[in-house]
């Protein structure tokens, strides 16, 4: 980190961040369930200037067939971002990066589902990341878990997502993509609500203990603000339909 | 009592609460049953669906989701493969089921399975056994499970199946008194279909009707009036 532009003021005189967003607000968060029409069930999910589309395949038979648990079902994520989601041209294809944000996404996710019911079987979670600023696994793990409930999987619960992050010496919610190149620290925060569990913890710089503590309580309010942004989109998808909209399922 | 009927059938019409994984359902010992899980003596949801509280149980009616076998299901199924003394079937699940020569209602040699369906041939069979591992046994062997021959197959989801058949059938009887279409509809979300081609088509358009509005009410009476508009001249 560092290498900031010099007369880059992350956070000015009164306290308000470069999109003029307080230290404890969020970028504004639009959630779609039900996009396509081909997976078993999807979602769209606008955050501030990320566009991530999640769909979901499953429960269906795994491949390879090595990979299959005679006792419960698998949950593969596969998190890819397009060579267009940023501003210099992102090679395509798999990378460390992506391969790592897949592998948390699946083990939160894994957490929530019923994976006993289905025994043998792969339940495949695709996130494409349209365009990135910042924030990317975090609206990555709020879609796929919209998008496994709209395809009918039995869960526990939906998984929220939101980060915090330490920005000229102040512990902000929801960074945006200036403030995770230059800032200080970033925390990426996965939770389940119903029993307020944390699913998915990262931790990208350095903070105090203080510091730490103050910024996961932050995260964690925010995926309260997220949760209810998934269940709204959810129910929205059914009344809607509803009022005589009409949709191959 | 009859209050109380009159009473659990206005709370149906307003309760078609949707409800989302997680949601808290009840806080009571009722059963929890399918698509919702209990923890401490709470009831939740586990599925997206339709809320549906019984006197001895809470549930969530699907919206949406695989078609699980379960024992005794009806399922239109079709041959992807065969073996010398088995045809393996897809039934629309995660799960493929071998369907073996003495489970069919013809005496096969080894090695002639060939001879009576191959690739491709769809068959009406019945689920007689899931085990913990969700291995699939099925059979042909019973009252009118047979190969199907003509017509043809559509599918929709296997949550909208209870809606084409209707209340004690009703909505299916609509459908083959008028359209003239002999039908078949599997549990696994696979309907097979067969009559004069005007008619299957309607027939068709019908289910389709079907599953868009399948969390309507009065969809019965909606569908008759759409076949009645539509109804083939001779049908």
């Amino acid at each position: 980190m560092g290498g900031a532009p010099t007369d880059l003021k992350l956070i000015d005189e009164r306290g308000l961040r470069l999109d003029g967003r307080r230290p404890d607000e969020m970028r504004p968060l639009k959630i779609e369930a039900g996009v396509l029409n081909k997976a078993d069930g999807s979602a769209f999910v606008e955050w501030g200037l990320n566009k991530v589309m999640a769909a979901v395949y499953g429960p269906r038979e795994c491949h390879p067939r090595h990979l299959q648990n005679t006792e419960r079902a698998l949950v593969q994520c596969h998190y890819n971002m397009a060579s267009f989601s940023v501003e210099d041209r992102k090679r395509p294809g798999p990378d460390r990066r992506s391969h790592e944000i897949s592998k948390i996404i699946s083990e939160a996710l894994t957490h929530v589902v019923f994976t006993e019911y289905f025994p043998r079987t792969s339940i495949d979670v695709y996130i494409e990341v349209l365009q990135a600023n910042a924030g990317t696994r975090c609206a990555g793990l709020t879609a796929a878990s919209v998008a496994l409930a709209d395809a009918g999987v039995p869960m526990r619960d939906l998984v929220a997502s939101c980060a915090a992050g330490k920005v000229a010496n102040t512990i902000v919610l929801d960074l945006g993509k200036e403030e995770d190149n230059f800032g200080q620290a970033d925390i990426p925060v996965g939770y389940v609500p119903r029993t307020d569990e944390v699913v998915l913890l990262q931790m990208d710089g350095d903070l105090t203990r203080e510091e730490f503590d103050k910024g996961l309580h932050m995260a964690i309010g925010a995926c309260k603000k997220v949760y209810e942004v998934q269940r709204d989109a959810l129910k929205r998808r059914y009344t809607a339909r509803a009022e005589g909209q009409e949709e191959g399922a | 009592m009859r209050v109380r009927q009159m009473g659990s059938n206005d709370s149906k019409e307003a309760a078609r609460e949707i409800v989302v994984p997680g949601d808290l359902l009840a806080i009571s010992s009722k059963r929890a049953g399918p698509g919702t899980f209990s923890e401490g003596g709470k009831i939740y949801a586990a599925q997206l669906g339709i809320k549906s509280v019984r006197p001895d149980s809470i549930s969530v009616v699907p919206l949406s989701g695989q078609y699980m076998p379960m024992r005794g299901d009806l399922v239109v199924g079709k041959i992807i493969d065969v073996g010398a003394s088995n045809w393996l079937v897809d039934i629309n699940s995660p799960y493929p089921s071998p369907l073996h020569v003495n489970e069919v209602p013809w005496r096969v040699e080894f090695g002639e399975t060939r001879k009576f369906m191959s690739v491709g041939d769809i068959v009406l069979l019945k689920i007689v056994g899931v085990d913990e591992i969700k291995r699939i046994s099925v059979s042909m062997q019973d009252h009118g499970l047979r190969k199907l021959s003509g017509g043809m197959v559509v599918e929709l989801s296997p949550s909208k199946v209870p809606r084409v058949i209707g209340k004690n059938g009703s909505m299916i009887q609509t459908l083959k008194n008028m359209t003239g279409c002999r039908i078949y509809v599997g549990q696994n979300g696979r309907i097979w279909i067969d009559g004069e081609l005007d008619n299957m088509v309607l027939a068709v358009k019908a289910i389709k009707m079907i599953e868009d509005e399948a969390h309507n009410l009065g969809l019965t009476e909606k569908v008759k009036r759409f076949l009645e508009e539509n109804q083939v001249k001779g049908a």
